[in-house]
Protein backbone atom coordinates (compact mmCIF):
# COMPACT_ATOMS: atom_id res chain seq x y z
CA UNK A 1 0.00 0.00 0.00
CA UNK A 2 2.81 2.41 0.83
CA UNK A 3 4.34 1.72 -2.61
CA UNK A 4 0.96 2.52 -4.23
CA UNK A 5 0.73 5.81 -2.35
CA UNK A 6 4.38 6.65 -3.03
CA UNK A 7 3.82 6.22 -6.77
CA UNK A 8 0.57 8.18 -6.70
CA UNK A 9 2.24 10.97 -4.77
CA UNK A 10 5.25 11.06 -7.10
CA UNK A 11 3.05 11.34 -10.20
CA UNK A 12 0.93 14.08 -8.65
CA UNK A 13 4.00 16.04 -7.53
CA UNK A 14 5.48 15.72 -11.03
CA UNK A 15 2.30 16.85 -12.75
CA UNK A 16 1.94 19.72 -10.28
CA UNK A 17 5.53 20.87 -10.89
CA UNK A 18 5.25 20.48 -14.65
CA UNK A 19 2.01 22.43 -14.15
CA UNK A 20 1.87 23.26 -17.82
CA UNK A 21 0.42 19.80 -18.60
CA UNK A 22 -2.69 20.20 -16.46
CA UNK A 23 -3.22 23.75 -17.73
CA UNK A 24 -2.84 22.71 -21.35
CA UNK A 25 -5.53 20.08 -20.88
CA UNK A 26 -7.98 22.56 -19.35
CA UNK A 27 -7.15 25.32 -21.84
CA UNK A 28 -7.55 22.93 -24.77
CA UNK A 29 -10.90 21.84 -23.33
CA UNK A 30 -12.12 25.44 -23.15
CA UNK A 31 -10.55 26.62 -26.41
CA UNK A 32 -11.82 23.70 -28.49
CA UNK A 33 -15.28 24.01 -26.94
CA UNK A 34 -15.47 27.70 -27.69
CA UNK A 35 -15.05 27.00 -31.42
CA UNK A 36 -18.58 25.63 -31.54
CA UNK A 37 -20.48 28.91 -31.08
CA UNK A 38 -18.49 30.32 -34.00
CA UNK A 39 -19.03 27.28 -36.20
CA UNK A 40 -22.71 26.75 -35.40
CA UNK A 41 -23.73 30.39 -35.56
CA UNK A 42 -25.50 32.73 -33.17
CA UNK A 43 -28.80 30.87 -32.87
CA UNK A 44 -29.06 30.38 -29.08
CA UNK A 45 -31.41 27.47 -29.49
CA UNK A 46 -29.05 25.45 -31.65
CA UNK A 47 -26.17 26.06 -29.28
CA UNK A 48 -28.23 25.21 -26.23
CA UNK A 49 -29.19 21.89 -27.76
CA UNK A 50 -25.61 20.75 -28.44
CA UNK A 51 -23.97 22.36 -25.40
CA UNK A 52 -23.68 19.40 -23.01
CA UNK A 53 -22.75 17.09 -25.86
CA UNK A 54 -19.90 19.43 -26.78
CA UNK A 55 -18.73 19.49 -23.15
CA UNK A 56 -18.69 15.69 -23.02
CA UNK A 57 -16.85 15.18 -26.30
CA UNK A 58 -14.33 17.95 -25.62
CA UNK A 59 -13.63 16.37 -22.21
CA UNK A 60 -12.95 13.05 -23.96
CA UNK A 61 -10.56 14.71 -26.41
CA UNK A 62 -8.83 16.75 -23.70
CA UNK A 63 -8.31 13.63 -21.58
CA UNK A 64 -6.43 12.14 -24.56
CA UNK A 65 -3.94 15.00 -24.67
CA UNK A 66 -1.84 14.07 -21.68
CA UNK A 67 -2.15 10.30 -22.13
CA UNK A 68 0.82 9.69 -24.39
CA UNK A 69 3.14 10.90 -21.60
CA UNK A 70 1.54 8.68 -18.96
CA UNK A 71 4.09 5.83 -19.29
CA UNK A 72 6.44 7.32 -21.88
CA UNK A 73 8.63 9.16 -19.37
CA UNK A 74 8.96 6.14 -17.09
CA UNK A 75 9.67 3.97 -20.13
CA UNK A 76 12.43 6.22 -21.42
CA UNK A 77 14.26 6.88 -18.15
CA UNK A 78 14.23 3.27 -16.95
CA UNK A 79 11.74 3.79 -14.12
CA UNK A 80 9.32 1.37 -15.75
CA UNK A 81 11.90 -1.46 -15.45
CA UNK A 82 12.10 -0.75 -11.73
CA UNK A 83 8.31 -0.73 -11.44
CA UNK A 84 8.06 -4.10 -13.20
CA UNK A 85 10.72 -5.45 -10.81
CA UNK A 86 9.25 -3.75 -7.75
CA UNK A 87 7.25 -5.38 -4.96
CA UNK A 88 3.98 -3.67 -5.95
CA UNK A 89 1.96 -5.91 -8.31
CA UNK A 90 2.09 -4.27 -11.74
CA UNK A 91 -1.71 -4.25 -11.82
CA UNK A 92 -1.72 -1.88 -8.84
CA UNK A 93 1.02 0.21 -10.46
CA UNK A 94 -1.28 0.59 -13.49
CA UNK A 95 -4.15 1.53 -11.20
CA UNK A 96 -2.04 4.13 -9.39
CA UNK A 97 -1.03 5.67 -12.72
CA UNK A 98 -4.65 5.78 -13.93
CA UNK A 99 -5.73 7.34 -10.64
CA UNK A 100 -2.97 9.94 -10.91
CA UNK A 101 -4.11 10.69 -14.46
CA UNK A 102 -7.68 11.16 -13.30
CA UNK A 103 -6.66 13.44 -10.42
CA UNK A 104 -4.45 15.58 -12.66
CA UNK A 105 -6.72 15.60 -15.74
CA UNK A 106 -10.26 14.37 -15.02
CA UNK A 107 -10.72 16.45 -11.89
CA UNK A 108 -9.56 19.77 -13.45
CA UNK A 109 -11.87 19.07 -16.41
CA UNK A 110 -14.75 18.47 -14.01
CA UNK A 111 -14.04 21.82 -12.38
CA UNK A 112 -13.76 23.65 -15.71
CA UNK A 113 -16.86 22.03 -17.21
CA UNK A 114 -19.43 24.50 -15.78
CA UNK A 115 -17.43 27.36 -17.30
CA UNK A 116 -17.54 25.81 -20.77
CA UNK A 117 -21.24 24.96 -20.30
CA UNK A 118 -21.85 28.62 -19.42
CA UNK A 119 -20.05 29.79 -22.55
CA UNK A 120 -22.16 27.39 -24.62
CA UNK A 121 -25.39 28.65 -23.06
CA UNK A 122 -26.31 25.24 -21.63
CA UNK A 123 -29.76 25.04 -20.01
CA UNK A 124 -29.46 25.68 -16.29
CA UNK A 125 -31.19 22.41 -15.41
CA UNK A 126 -28.51 20.44 -17.24
CA UNK A 127 -25.55 21.45 -15.04
CA UNK A 128 -26.18 18.90 -12.30
CA UNK A 129 -26.72 15.90 -14.57
CA UNK A 130 -23.78 17.00 -16.74
CA UNK A 131 -21.40 17.11 -13.77
CA UNK A 132 -22.67 13.78 -12.52
CA UNK A 133 -22.19 12.26 -15.98
CA UNK A 134 -18.67 13.72 -16.23
CA UNK A 135 -17.75 12.56 -12.74
CA UNK A 136 -18.67 9.01 -13.74
CA UNK A 137 -17.28 9.19 -17.28
CA UNK A 138 -13.82 10.65 -16.60
CA UNK A 139 -12.58 7.68 -14.49
CA UNK A 140 -13.52 5.39 -17.38
CA UNK A 141 -11.59 7.66 -19.75
CA UNK A 142 -8.50 7.46 -17.51
CA UNK A 143 -8.68 3.67 -17.13
CA UNK A 144 -9.14 3.08 -20.87
CA UNK A 145 -6.53 5.72 -21.66
CA UNK A 146 -3.98 4.07 -19.39
CA UNK A 147 -4.48 0.81 -21.26
CA UNK A 148 -4.06 2.58 -24.60
CA UNK A 149 -0.93 4.36 -23.38
CA UNK A 150 0.58 1.05 -22.27
CA UNK A 151 -0.32 -0.68 -25.54
CA UNK A 152 1.26 1.99 -27.73
CA UNK A 153 4.37 2.34 -25.56
CA UNK A 154 7.57 2.33 -27.55
CA UNK A 155 5.90 2.51 -30.94
CA UNK A 156 6.69 5.32 -33.32
CA UNK A 157 3.95 7.94 -33.59
CA UNK A 158 2.50 6.42 -30.43
CA UNK A 159 0.38 9.51 -29.75
CA UNK A 160 -1.58 9.24 -33.01
CA UNK A 161 -1.90 5.48 -32.68
CA UNK A 162 -3.15 5.94 -29.13
CA UNK A 163 -5.85 8.35 -30.31
CA UNK A 164 -7.04 5.99 -33.04
CA UNK A 165 -7.02 3.07 -30.64
CA UNK A 166 -8.79 4.75 -27.73
CA UNK A 167 -11.39 7.03 -29.34
CA UNK A 168 -13.63 4.13 -30.47
CA UNK A 169 -13.45 2.73 -26.93
CA UNK A 170 -14.63 6.09 -25.58
CA UNK A 171 -17.88 5.82 -27.56
CA UNK A 172 -19.83 3.65 -25.05
CA UNK A 173 -18.72 5.92 -22.21
CA UNK A 174 -20.05 8.96 -24.10
CA UNK A 175 -23.32 7.22 -24.99
CA UNK A 176 -24.13 6.41 -21.36
CA UNK A 177 -22.97 9.82 -20.12
CA UNK A 178 -25.12 11.58 -22.73
CA UNK A 179 -27.97 9.27 -21.74
CA UNK A 180 -27.82 10.51 -18.17
CA UNK A 181 -28.04 14.14 -19.28
CA UNK A 182 -30.80 13.58 -21.84
CA UNK A 183 -33.02 11.50 -19.61
CA UNK A 184 -32.72 14.00 -16.74
CA UNK A 185 -33.99 16.79 -18.94
CA UNK A 186 -37.06 14.98 -20.26
CA UNK A 187 -40.24 15.58 -18.33
CA UNK A 188 -40.88 12.31 -16.50
CA UNK A 189 -37.48 11.09 -17.71
CA UNK A 190 -35.57 8.75 -15.46
CA UNK A 191 -31.75 8.70 -15.76
CA UNK A 192 -31.35 5.73 -13.39
CA UNK A 193 -30.83 3.23 -16.19
CA UNK A 194 -28.05 5.15 -17.89
CA UNK A 195 -26.55 6.00 -14.50
CA UNK A 196 -26.37 2.35 -13.49
CA UNK A 197 -24.97 1.35 -16.88
CA UNK A 198 -22.18 3.92 -16.60
CA UNK A 199 -21.41 2.83 -13.02
CA UNK A 200 -21.32 -0.76 -14.24
CA UNK A 201 -18.99 0.20 -17.06
CA UNK A 202 -16.68 1.96 -14.57
CA UNK A 203 -16.58 -1.08 -12.31
CA UNK A 204 -16.04 -3.41 -15.24
CA UNK A 205 -13.14 -1.31 -16.48
CA UNK A 206 -11.74 -1.12 -12.95
CA UNK A 207 -11.73 -4.90 -12.88
CA UNK A 208 -10.27 -5.48 -16.34
CA UNK A 209 -8.00 -2.62 -17.41
CA UNK A 210 -5.33 -2.92 -14.66
CA UNK A 211 -4.64 -6.50 -15.73
CA UNK A 212 -4.61 -5.69 -19.42
CA UNK A 213 -2.42 -2.63 -18.81
CA UNK A 214 0.03 -4.64 -16.70
CA UNK A 215 0.30 -7.28 -19.46
CA UNK A 216 0.99 -4.53 -22.01
CA UNK A 217 3.64 -2.97 -19.75
CA UNK A 218 5.41 -6.32 -19.33
CA UNK A 219 5.56 -6.62 -23.10
CA UNK A 220 6.84 -3.06 -23.42
CA UNK A 221 9.91 -3.58 -21.21
CA UNK A 222 11.01 -6.75 -23.01
CA UNK B 1 23.84 -25.48 -4.65
CA UNK B 2 23.34 -22.12 -2.97
CA UNK B 3 23.41 -18.94 -4.97
CA UNK B 4 22.51 -18.31 -8.56
CA UNK B 5 23.18 -20.72 -11.40
CA UNK B 6 22.76 -20.15 -15.11
CA UNK B 7 22.37 -23.31 -17.11
CA UNK B 8 22.97 -23.21 -20.85
CA UNK B 9 21.25 -19.86 -21.39
CA UNK B 10 20.63 -18.59 -24.93
CA UNK B 11 19.77 -14.95 -25.57
CA UNK B 12 17.65 -13.50 -28.34
CA UNK B 13 17.08 -9.88 -29.22
CA UNK B 14 14.42 -9.11 -31.82
CA UNK B 15 14.22 -12.81 -32.86
CA UNK B 16 17.96 -12.91 -33.48
CA UNK B 17 20.20 -15.24 -31.48
CA UNK B 18 22.97 -13.14 -29.94
CA UNK B 19 24.53 -15.64 -27.54
CA UNK B 20 24.06 -19.23 -26.50
CA UNK B 21 25.45 -21.83 -24.15
CA UNK B 22 26.02 -19.45 -21.26
CA UNK B 23 26.53 -21.35 -18.02
CA UNK B 24 27.80 -19.90 -14.77
CA UNK B 25 27.44 -20.16 -11.04
CA UNK B 26 27.64 -17.37 -8.51
CA UNK B 27 27.73 -18.28 -4.83
CA UNK B 28 27.06 -16.07 -1.83
CA UNK B 29 29.80 -13.48 -1.42
CA UNK B 30 30.93 -13.79 -5.03
CA UNK B 31 30.94 -11.30 -7.87
CA UNK B 32 30.82 -12.21 -11.54
CA UNK B 33 31.97 -9.75 -14.20
CA UNK B 34 30.37 -9.95 -17.63
CA UNK B 35 32.75 -8.84 -20.32
CA UNK B 36 32.62 -8.77 -24.06
CA UNK B 37 32.34 -6.37 -26.98
CA UNK B 38 29.31 -4.16 -27.62
CA UNK B 39 26.32 -6.22 -28.68
CA UNK B 40 27.58 -9.42 -27.11
CA UNK B 41 24.53 -9.65 -24.85
CA UNK B 42 25.77 -8.39 -21.47
CA UNK B 43 22.78 -6.12 -20.82
CA UNK B 44 20.40 -8.66 -22.30
CA UNK B 45 21.75 -11.36 -19.98
CA UNK B 46 21.23 -9.08 -16.98
CA UNK B 47 17.64 -8.39 -18.09
CA UNK B 48 17.05 -12.11 -18.54
CA UNK B 49 18.38 -12.85 -15.05
CA UNK B 50 16.15 -10.08 -13.66
CA UNK B 51 13.15 -11.65 -15.39
CA UNK B 52 12.38 -8.64 -17.59
CA UNK B 53 13.07 -10.78 -20.65
CA UNK B 54 12.54 -14.51 -21.10
CA UNK B 55 15.59 -16.61 -21.97
CA UNK B 56 15.40 -18.18 -25.42
CA UNK B 57 16.76 -21.39 -23.91
CA UNK B 58 18.11 -22.64 -20.63
CA UNK B 59 17.21 -22.18 -16.99
CA UNK B 60 18.11 -19.88 -14.13
CA UNK B 61 18.05 -21.30 -10.64
CA UNK B 62 18.39 -19.82 -7.17
CA UNK B 63 19.51 -22.27 -4.49
CA UNK B 64 18.74 -25.04 -6.96
CA UNK B 65 15.10 -23.99 -7.59
CA UNK B 66 14.04 -22.62 -10.98
CA UNK B 67 13.31 -18.90 -10.55
CA UNK B 68 10.47 -19.08 -13.10
CA UNK B 69 8.44 -20.99 -10.51
CA UNK B 70 8.22 -18.05 -8.12
CA UNK B 71 8.75 -14.76 -9.96
CA UNK B 72 7.64 -12.68 -7.01
CA UNK B 73 10.27 -14.14 -4.68
CA UNK B 74 12.88 -13.71 -7.41
CA UNK B 75 12.00 -10.03 -7.89
CA UNK B 76 12.26 -9.49 -4.14
CA UNK B 77 15.79 -10.88 -4.02
CA UNK B 78 17.27 -8.80 -6.81
CA UNK B 79 18.22 -5.19 -7.40
CA UNK B 80 18.70 -4.27 -11.05
CA UNK B 81 20.57 -1.15 -12.13
CA UNK B 82 20.22 -0.64 -15.86
CA UNK B 83 21.84 1.69 -18.38
CA UNK B 84 19.33 4.33 -17.46
CA UNK B 85 19.30 5.99 -14.09
CA UNK B 86 15.52 5.79 -13.44
CA UNK B 87 15.49 9.37 -12.18
CA UNK B 88 12.77 11.97 -12.61
CA UNK B 89 14.09 15.30 -13.84
CA UNK B 90 11.38 17.18 -11.94
CA UNK B 91 12.20 15.71 -8.53
CA UNK B 92 15.15 16.64 -6.35
CA UNK B 93 17.94 14.14 -5.69
CA UNK B 94 16.54 13.45 -2.24
CA UNK B 95 12.96 13.04 -3.53
CA UNK B 96 14.08 10.64 -6.24
CA UNK B 97 15.82 8.44 -3.74
CA UNK B 98 13.05 8.71 -1.14
CA UNK B 99 10.54 7.63 -3.79
CA UNK B 100 12.44 4.46 -4.63
CA UNK B 101 13.01 3.81 -0.93
CA UNK B 102 9.29 3.87 -0.17
CA UNK B 103 8.35 2.16 -3.46
CA UNK B 104 10.57 -0.78 -2.60
CA UNK B 105 9.44 -0.59 1.01
CA UNK B 106 12.91 -1.13 2.38
CA UNK B 107 12.61 1.33 5.20
CA UNK B 108 16.24 2.31 4.70
CA UNK B 109 17.19 5.90 5.20
CA UNK B 110 17.43 7.91 1.98
CA UNK B 111 19.45 10.65 3.73
CA UNK B 112 22.17 8.20 4.74
CA UNK B 113 22.24 6.70 1.25
CA UNK B 114 22.85 10.13 -0.27
CA UNK B 115 25.97 10.55 1.87
CA UNK B 116 27.64 7.40 0.55
CA UNK B 117 28.27 8.99 -2.83
CA UNK B 118 28.80 12.48 -1.46
CA UNK B 119 25.43 13.76 -2.66
CA UNK B 120 24.19 15.29 0.60
CA UNK B 121 25.14 18.73 -0.67
CA UNK B 122 23.05 18.20 -3.82
CA UNK B 123 20.01 16.75 -2.02
CA UNK B 124 17.72 19.67 -2.87
CA UNK B 125 18.85 20.09 -6.47
CA UNK B 126 16.37 18.92 -9.12
CA UNK B 127 17.75 15.89 -10.95
CA UNK B 128 17.59 17.79 -14.25
CA UNK B 129 20.41 20.05 -13.08
CA UNK B 130 22.76 17.20 -12.16
CA UNK B 131 25.64 16.14 -14.40
CA UNK B 132 25.80 12.67 -15.94
CA UNK B 133 28.22 11.48 -13.25
CA UNK B 134 26.11 12.95 -10.45
CA UNK B 135 23.02 11.22 -11.85
CA UNK B 136 24.90 7.93 -11.98
CA UNK B 137 25.97 8.42 -8.36
CA UNK B 138 22.36 9.05 -7.41
CA UNK B 139 21.27 5.91 -9.27
CA UNK B 140 23.97 3.91 -7.47
CA UNK B 141 22.71 5.24 -4.14
CA UNK B 142 19.65 3.07 -4.78
CA UNK B 143 21.90 0.08 -4.09
CA UNK B 144 22.52 1.36 -0.59
CA UNK B 145 18.75 1.34 0.00
CA UNK B 146 18.34 -2.21 -1.20
CA UNK B 147 18.31 -5.22 1.06
CA UNK B 148 18.29 -7.59 -1.94
CA UNK B 149 21.06 -10.21 -1.97
CA UNK B 150 21.48 -10.25 -5.76
CA UNK B 151 22.78 -7.13 -7.50
CA UNK B 152 22.58 -6.94 -11.29
CA UNK B 153 24.59 -3.95 -12.43
CA UNK B 154 24.90 -2.70 -15.99
CA UNK B 155 28.01 -0.56 -16.50
CA UNK B 156 27.82 0.84 -12.95
CA UNK B 157 30.93 3.02 -13.09
CA UNK B 158 30.25 4.84 -16.37
CA UNK B 159 30.86 8.59 -15.96
CA UNK B 160 32.07 8.21 -12.36
CA UNK B 161 35.14 10.03 -11.04
CA UNK B 162 37.83 8.18 -9.04
CA UNK B 163 36.33 9.16 -5.70
CA UNK B 164 32.87 7.85 -6.62
CA UNK B 165 34.45 4.68 -8.04
CA UNK B 166 36.17 4.05 -4.73
CA UNK B 167 32.88 4.61 -2.90
CA UNK B 168 31.18 2.16 -5.25
CA UNK B 169 33.87 -0.49 -4.76
CA UNK B 170 33.60 -0.07 -0.99
CA UNK B 171 29.81 -0.45 -1.15
CA UNK B 172 30.15 -3.51 -3.36
CA UNK B 173 32.71 -5.10 -1.08
CA UNK B 174 30.49 -4.53 1.93
CA UNK B 175 27.62 -6.18 0.04
CA UNK B 176 29.78 -9.19 -0.88
CA UNK B 177 31.21 -9.49 2.62
CA UNK B 178 27.64 -9.64 3.97
CA UNK B 179 26.99 -12.66 1.75
CA UNK B 180 25.55 -10.79 -1.21
CA UNK B 181 26.00 -11.68 -4.87
CA UNK B 182 26.74 -9.34 -7.75
CA UNK B 183 26.73 -9.77 -11.51
CA UNK B 184 28.29 -6.78 -13.19
CA UNK B 185 28.50 -5.98 -16.88
CA UNK B 186 31.50 -3.76 -17.40
CA UNK B 187 34.08 -2.68 -19.92
CA UNK B 188 36.37 -1.28 -17.30
CA UNK B 189 38.54 -3.14 -14.81
CA UNK B 190 37.09 -3.09 -11.29
CA UNK B 191 39.36 -3.40 -8.29
CA UNK B 192 37.59 -6.41 -6.79
CA UNK B 193 38.30 -10.10 -6.75
CA UNK B 194 35.82 -11.55 -9.21
CA UNK B 195 35.47 -14.23 -11.82
CA UNK B 196 34.99 -13.14 -15.40
CA UNK B 197 32.43 -14.48 -17.84
CA UNK B 198 33.46 -13.64 -21.36
CA UNK B 199 30.61 -13.25 -23.81
CA UNK B 200 31.46 -13.69 -27.48
CA UNK B 201 31.16 -11.17 -30.27
CA UNK B 202 27.83 -10.82 -32.04
CA UNK B 203 27.97 -12.95 -35.14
Amino acid sequence: MSAFLALLRRDLVLSYRQGIDAWVVVLFFLAAGILFPFAIGPLPDALMRVSTGVVLSMAALAALLSLDRLYQGDFEDGSLDQMVLGPLPLELTALAKALAHWLSTGLPLLIAAPLLALMLNAPSASYGPMLLALALATPALSLLGGLGAALTLGSRRGGILLTLLILPLYVPVLIFAAGIIRRSQLLAGDPTGALLLLCGLDLGLLAITPWATAAALRQAVR
Amino acid sequence: MTGLSLDNIALERGERRIASGISARVAAGEALLLQGPNGSGKSTLLRVIAGLLPAAEGAIAWDGADVARDREAHRARLCHLGHQDALKAGLTAQENLAFWASFHGGGRDAEAALKIFGLARLADRPARTLSAGQKRRLALSRLALSTAPLWLLDEPVTALDTEARAAFIALLQRHLAAGGLAIIATHEPLAIAARVLQLGAAS
